[in-house]
């Protein structure tokens, strides 16, 4: 399938994004200028995570402005499926794409490690190659983490399973030193309420080959082609009956 | 017209750096301290005809960039430059 990597001035792993993609994965993925206003017949948009504009203001806050931005919007308006990155986690909230915001982390310090991470939600199109409930590891490296919304808010994301990823110890237990960041209820990772759009501190990119230290991250991509694949095998069923 | 603007973490929202703040002031012996919370300051020069027209141009620019309204409350002040108006 097609993959676009959206690059910011600052954007720091859309290079392993392409990668993955390309190389590991076998997909066929390009580079999207942040200037641009073109996504092209991509399927699925890539925020990669970085310091976009420097992280100036807040983080995420000036990307939002980005002429491509725009295109982001309304591709994610059209059912588009959107996956943003650490980085593109905060623009997502930050463009309002999805809910919530990303603070300083609680220890006020940049974490740096590999992390355990619940499956919550595995009935989506980011997590539906993943077993409910199952534990990845996936590596996490930011300063600004700590995931915070309305408390009435959360309720309600957490009644339609928006929450998709959760801070665990290696056994899926919650726990608070097991939150590395100090995110509300350990979320690390949400979803829109059309469950198109997706956003999440820790990097699958950075785990998709034994030599990177665990592979869990393709679980990740694996289900956004396996959504796509069946999205568009039921509308050729739809076309031809 | 000049205008300042104070952005903080919002009320009732955890503010790590506020708390770290109010930690190191109570160890260096500040007694009494409570509820610090960290922000920003934002200051910047506005071209307006008035004073509500600028009030109304800085609560947008609160709304569409400067803060955060998920996390951050603001206020903000104005007045003139000071050598006149530009």
């Amino acid at each position: 399938m097609k993959w676009g990597v959206v690059r910011f001035p600052g954007s720091l792993d859309d290079a392993d994004a392409l990668w993955a993609l390309n190389q590991v994965m076998g997909q066929e993925a390009r580079a999207l200028w942040h200037k641009d206003e073109d996504l092209a017949d991509v399927q699925c948009v890539v925020l990669p995570g970085g310091f976009s504009y420097g992280d100036y203001l807040r983080c995420g806050a000036i990307a939002r402005f980005a002429p491509i931005m725009k295109s982001v919007v309304r591709f994610a308006g059209d059912g588009g499926l959107v996956l943003g990155i650490c980085n593109g986690f905060q623009i997502l909230c930050e463009a309002h794409l999805l809910p919530g915001a990303l603070m300083r982390n609680r220890s006020l310090a940049f974490i740096c490690e590999r992390v355990s991470l619940r499956v919550e939600n595995a009935a989506t199109p980011f997590t539906c190659a993943a077993r409910q409930g199952e534990v990845l590891r996936l590596p996490i490296k930011h300063g600004e983490g700590l995931y915070v919304a309305p408390a009435e808010e959360l309720r309600a994301m957490e009644e339609r399973g928006q929450v998709l990823l959760r801070y665990t110890d290696a056994t899926g237990q919650e726990r608070d030193d097991a939150n590395p960041n100090g995110s509300t209820r350990a979320i690390a990772g949400v979803a829109n309420e059309a469950f198109n759009v997706f956003g999440l501190m820790p990097h699958p990119e950075h785990a998709v080959e034994p030599a990177l230290g665990g592979e869990d991250g393709l679980k990740i991509f694996r289900s956004i082609i396996t959504s796509v694949e069946r999205t568009s095998a039921a509308a050729s069923t739809a076309a031809s009956s | 017209m000049l205008v300042k603007v104070f952005v903080t973490p919002r009320k009732g929202i955890l503010d790590p750096q506020g708390r770290a703040v109010e930690q190191s002031l109570k160890t260096l012996g500040f007694a009494g301290v409570a509820a610090v919370r960290v922000g920003r300051y934002i200051v910047l020069e506005l071209d307006a005809p008035n004073a509500e027209r600028a009030r109304e141009t800085v609560r947008q620019m609160c709304a569409q960039l400067l803060t955060n309204p998920n996390i951050e409350d603001y206020t903000f002040e104005i007045e003139p430059i000071e050598g006149g108006p530009r």
